[in-house]
């Protein structure tokens, strides 16, 4: 039997409500929440600062430097480890490759941007969440940036080409599943980031990304009415 | 066919497209691609004529030279002090920048500057890489005693200081401050603790709504409101002081409302 209607009853290309904050920690140079469904990211930007250890300065240009961490019982299951784990500099890493294409930093050499995601709580699609977040972080602190980065998961469960995949359906069992976290340059629609759990078929990745396009411009659209509200507001 | 896609003043995220067509020429934080100029911050945009810029709404303090900073003493060199700037880069200060008198060879520098102590300096040179030379030899540049350091974003700093320095001179008026605004957004208040607290506030509330219009008369209403006895004037030193504040303030009055 194909999947034929979503667990949560959304259509295959409709994404969870979403919900996005400017400046939610007032400590940090930037910040930004972004909300999809039940999953929750929080991004703090600090810098450009002075970079320890030294040797990881480059004199060409300043460097970018992302830390994702999920917290304690942000899951529906276990409680998971705080700190780095395996997973977590994964993400890490491709966040940082996902923004280094519109982030210069040529401006200033031999420091540092930090970009700290706190995840809250989760239900699939925290890298995503993550990138969306701290894209947004990363223009509100005022980093020169070429673009803004959009991101959002498209997938498959049992033929069936869905975007925003919850966790329930990345989790679909005895059938066929893949997830594909995207992100996208807004202008260009280059895409930045392209991973994959699962199998697809060679057609059905084509669709998929296809959607995708029309996905990442909605959470776009978000990202720049938040920008554009924060500075609006009495 | 070029036309200017952006209102005066309103508000571009990163990579909105501000003009089309090769009539127009990118200014400040913009870039073109093809035919199309893009911002490359989050700001106001500005077409103005041919060009357009964009103001930045927040962002890190690019060092300048003739920039008035303040910074704090962090290190002792052989011959000099290191200055954290509030940037990613700390500057050096040479001795013979930093004072007139003459200093013996075997001399104690922390005498004259220790480590923590706060410096109103001048940027004299600052290279590729960001190094920073500072002086502290010019009238207005001394060390800091007293008062209260505020911190705010150094893209404010124009909006803090008001065109002609209308906006600061209105907050040293009310509150009866004395006040030195850094470029680097490092704020130096001091007077009675009230008046030191009333003038953070202000300050604090410029920096919150610097986006918006007539925020010299709501930063009067709200002085009015929230009255603080003024000390009596006393001529002498701190007087002083002040006019030097508002000499710096009249240099930097680009980006006023």
């Amino acid at each position: 039997m194909a999947y034929t209607e979503r667990l949560d009853k959304r259509k295959f290309d409709e994404l969870r409500p979403m919900e996005a904050k400017i400046g939610v920690v007032k400590n940090a140079k930037g910040s930004a929440s972004f909300k999809s469904g039940k999953t929750w990211a929080i991004a703090a930007v600090y810098g450009p600062r002075e970079i320890y250890p030294k040797f990881l300065a480059n004199p060409t240009k300043g460097i970018l430097r992302c830390h994702y961490t999920m917290m304690p019982f942000s899951g529906s299951g276990e409680r998971i480890r705080p700190g780095k784990s395996r997973r977590a500099q994964e993400i890490s890493m491709v966040m940082e490759k996902a923004l280094l294409p519109v982030v210069d930093l040529t401006d200033f050499p031999n420091s540092v941007v930090d970009v700290f995601v706190e995840l809250p709580q989760t239900d699939a699609g925290t890298r995503c969440a993550a990138i969306s977040a701290a894209s947004m972080a990363l223009a509100h602190a005022g980093i020169p940036m070429k673009d803004l980065v959009s991101s959002i998961a498209v997938g498959q469960v049992d033929g069936t080409v869905l975007a925003d995949l919850s966790y329930g359906e990345e989790s679909y069992p005895d059938v066929e599943v893949s997830d594909i976290p995207v992100a996208m340059l807004h202008n260009s629609k280059q895409i930045s980031l392209l991973q994959m759990d699962g199998e697809i078929s060679k057609k059905d990745l084509l669709k998929a990304l296809e959607m995708a396009k029309g996905a990442t411009e909605k959470v776009y659209e978000l990202q720049v009415k938040a920008l554009k509200e924060h500075y609006s507001k009495e | 066919m070029s036309s200017i896609l952006v209102q005066d003043k309103s508000v571009v995220v990163p990579g909105e497209i501000l003009a089309e067509g090769m009539d127009y020429l990118p200014g400040d934080n913009t870039y073109r691609e093809n035919d199309k100029i893009y911002s490359k911050v989050l700001g106001l945009g500005y077409p103005a004529g041919r060009v357009i810029k964009v103001t930045p709404l927040a962002g890190p303090y690019v060092p300048k030279p003739g920039d008035k900073i303040i910074g704090k003493i962090i290190d002792i060199a052989f011959s000099g002090w290191r200055v954290n700037t509030s940037t990613a880069y700390s500057a050096m200060m040479n001795v013979k920048d930093a004072t007139s008198r003459f200093i013996k060879k075997e001399e104690d520098l922390s005498k004259i500057m220790a480590i923590g102590d706060h410096v109103v300096v001048k940027i004299t040179n600052v290279t590729s890489q960001n190094l920073i030379d500072l002086t502290m030899k010019e009238p207005g540049l001394y060390k800091i005693s007293g008062g209260r350091l505020i911190t705010i974003d150094s893209q404010k700093v124009p909006r803090v200081i008001g065109k002609k320095g209308s906006m600061i001179s209105q907050i040293k008026e009310k509150t009866g401050c004395n006040i030195t605004v850094g470029q680097n957004g490092v704020i130096w208040l001091k007077g009675s603790p009230e008046g030191e607290l009333l003038a953070e506030k202000a300050i604090k509330l410029i920096e919150q709504r610097s986006h918006q219009e007539g925020l010299t008369d709501k930063i009067e209403k709200f002085l009015e409101e929230n009255k603080v006895p003024l000390p009596e004037r006393k001529s002498n030193g701190s007087d002083l002081k002040e006019s030097e504040g508002n000499e710096y303030a009249e240099e930097t009055e680009e980006g006023g409302q």
